[in-house]
């Protein structure tokens, strides 16, 4: 049920155009290149990868040394209150430039992620991880970081190649539903969750 | 709140943007030049199946008087759904109207109305503190917000450059340039979206230019004759390219649409050597920015007796390219002739070779050309500011340039129409002509056109 979520969410991720596959698909296209497409799809997972495995390490060093009650509080009321911020705030992530190397654009995935507060929505599953002793906490979370960027990557990549081998980039005109406001509802709904089981 | 489907008027290829619908309304910015009055938004119904066609269905006052609208553009536009920060559900609903004499930057909101009601005013004080600049001019909505180049410095007389807005607010957050590098004068600007490259073109600083053009300072070659190029991620001048100081005033620039292209047009308004106007293209070589002249406009004699005092002593009447327009599909380059009256269409399939194709007369300095739905009347001013529908199918014109400038070329007066070519066969629309009273005694310089036109959008898809 638990690992189910994680690869749902892994999904999500790579599903957004915000989150990747889309700069992934422009680079192809500008270069002519579905080997540069899939050249860039890794580097984007390993920026996400790192945005989650923070939000884990945070995690697994805040529970070694609070309950596993204030734990969740706490992330319960992260949750809510990033989710509110992304809900009502109007600014949007900005970033100029197309032309990066693979370095920069896993920097570029990073910051994309963590603005997206992409392992954020992982609070709930981390803080059910049983608490043992400190290694133990790190590992699984680590375990759950992985497995939700391997989703991510394998839809974002799917997404990729059926948007440039068939679809073409019109698609986004209509199919582009605007994840990022469902994705601030989810997280505040998250926490609510999170902050319900903690009671 | 933001939208939960992109904005429909967003698309992310030329290609796929020249498969949008006609628009059924035109945005005109029109100014008083007693400045008695104030400046005014005409909205013009473009529809032909319209009982209205070709009529002033909108109008909007500006809350003060001597502003002197030039350009304008819209707050949002197809670079929404550029992939590196992408915020495709904004919707392009805002018109961001600067006043070039006034400094101050007004914004309009055009949703759900025809005439556009004003949601905001940025005083030219907030524009100086804040960027340094003022006479703001052209509008570019970009990856970093809303780019507005300007032509003066805040209380001197340069360098002029280009600020920020807000996406959302509209505040002014500051100065672009990081490094200006030698750039002093400014005008246009637009960029190569997708190999971060951003383009700037020299007209002069504001006592340079506010009162007329000075004879001394053309035949000094003192105006702009050079175009930069920047870094448009780190901000930092990289390249400065001089046309020669004969070509003064490159003014309008139009890159390639095309976002894997790295080629432009850039027009001159004119040679102070033979006084012909000329079009030059942009483009890389070797890793390096160059130019090349492709296309010349020769000056037309005439009369000393036909002319104004500033032409009499050259006996000719010059062209003077003063905008150029590109279709979205990079195939047509438009020019307007303002000083000759006429209005040029020029198949650019190859940017190198740049072939005419068609020509329209309107006014003109001596030639005075009459509009067929008004044949007897002599038209004065010329084709000026150029604008083509996103199918690339209709082209429209007004006639003034700039209140100052319009008086000395045109000192009987310049009078106030525009203009619709259809630009297959290139002919003009006989149904579409207002003039003289519907623009209530205004001057109309540009013109937007619902959804985004073939000078208001970049795309970062091919």
């Amino acid at each position: 049920m638990t690992l189910t979520a994680v690869i749902l969410l892994g999904a999500f991720h790579g599903i957004n155009p915000a989150m990747g596959w889309l700069f992934a698909v422009a680079r192809g296209l500008q270069e002519r290149s579905r080997d540069l497409l899939l050249q860039s799809l890794p580097v984007i997972a390993l920026g996400h990868l790192a945005s989650v495995a923070l939000v884990v390490l945070v995690v697994s060093a805040t529970g070694s040394v609070v309950t596993g009650t204030a734990l969740a509080i706490g992330s319960g009321v992260v949750l809510v209150g990033f989710g509110l911020w992304h809900l009502l705030a109007r600014r949007h992530f900005r970033w100029v430039g197309m032309r990066l190397s693979l370095p920069q654009l896993a920097a570029w995935s990073f910051l994309m992620s963590s603005v997206h507060g992409a392992g954020l929505m992982l609070l709930p599953v981390l803080t059910r991880i049983p608490a043992g002793h400190h290694g133990h906490a790190l590992s699984g979370g680590m375990f759950v970081a992985g497995v939700h960027t391997l989703a991510m990557f394998v839809t974002a990549t799917a997404v990729a190649l059926a948007v440039y081998e068939f679809l073409g980039v019109a698609v986004l005109r209509r199919a582009w539903f605007n994840l990022d406001k469902m994705w601030a509802f989810a997280l505040v709904g998250a926490g609510v969750f999170t902050l319900v089981g903690a009671m | 709140m933001t939208l939960w489907t992109p904005d429909p008027t967003f698309y992310p290829s030329p290609r796929d943007a020249a498969t949008a619908p006609p628009e059924t309304l035109a945005y005109v910015a029109a100014f008083d030049r007693s400045a008695e009055r104030p400046d005014a938004l005409a909205v013009l119904d473009t529809d032909p199946g319209s009982s209205s066609y070709g009529q002033v269905v909108g109008w909007t006052d500006l809350p003060y008087t001597g502003d002197e609208l030039h350009h304008f553009g819209w707050n949002a536009c197809s670079s929404a759904l550029c992939p590196y920060a992408p915020h495709p559900h904004v919707e392009r609903r805002y018109l961001i109207v600067p006043g070039l004499r006034s400094s101050r930057i007004y914004v309009y909101d055009t949703k759900d109305r025809v005439s556009p009601e004003l949601v905001k005013v940025i005083e030219a004080e907030d524009l100086g503190k804040r960027a340094g600049y003022s006479r703001p001019h052209t509008v570019h909505c970009g990856p970093e917000g809303l780019y507005v180049s300007a032509l003066g410095g805040y209380g001197e007389e340069g360098p002029g450059g280009i600020a920020i807005l807000d996406h959302t607010s509209f505040e002014v957050l500051g100065r672009w340039e990081v490094d200006r590098g030698p750039q002093y004068l400014a005008y246009d600007f637009w960029w190569h979206i997708n190999h971060d490259v951003l383009v700037t073109s020299e007209w002069g600083t504001p006592s340079m230019i506010e009162d007329g053009v000075v004879g001394e300072l053309l035949l000094g070659r003192k105006y702009g004759h050079r175009l930069h190029f920047w870094d448009l991620r780190r901000r930092r001048h990289v390249q400065e390219v001089d046309l020669g100081d004969q070509y003064q005033m490159p003014l309008e620039l139009r890159p390639a649409h095309d976002p894997t292209k790295k080629y432009g047009f850039v027009g001159v308004v004119t040679s102070v050597e033979d006084l012909s106007a000329s079009v030059w293209l942009w483009y890389e070589e070797g890793g390096r920015w160059a130019v090349r002249k492709v296309i010349d406009i020769p000056a037309e004699p005439a009369s000393p007796d036909d002319l104004p005092d500033v032409l009499k002593p050259f006996g000719a009447v010059p062209p003077l390219v003063t905008d150029i327009d590109l279709s979205v599909d990079d195939q047509r380059l438009y020019v307007s002739c303002w000083g000759t009256g006429e209005l040029k269409q020029f198949d650019v399939s190859d940017p190198f070779k740049p072939v005419e194709i068609g020509s329209v007369h309107l006014g003109g300095i001596v030639r005075r050309a009459a509009h067929p739905a008004a044949p007897s009347e002599r038209l004065a001013g010329g084709p000026q500011m150029v604008e083509v529908s996103r199918d690339g199918r209709r082209v429209y014109v007004t006639n003034s340039l700039y209140g100052s400038w319009d008086d000395q070329f045109y000192p009987d007066g310049v009078g106030a129409w525009m203009a619709k070519v259809d630009a297959d066969g290139f002919t003009l629309d006989e149904r579409f002509f207002p003039h003289g009273d519907d623009f209530r005694g205004l001057r109309p310089h540009q013109t937007r056109l619902q959804g985004g036109d073939a000078s208001s959008d970049s795309y970062c898809y091919p």
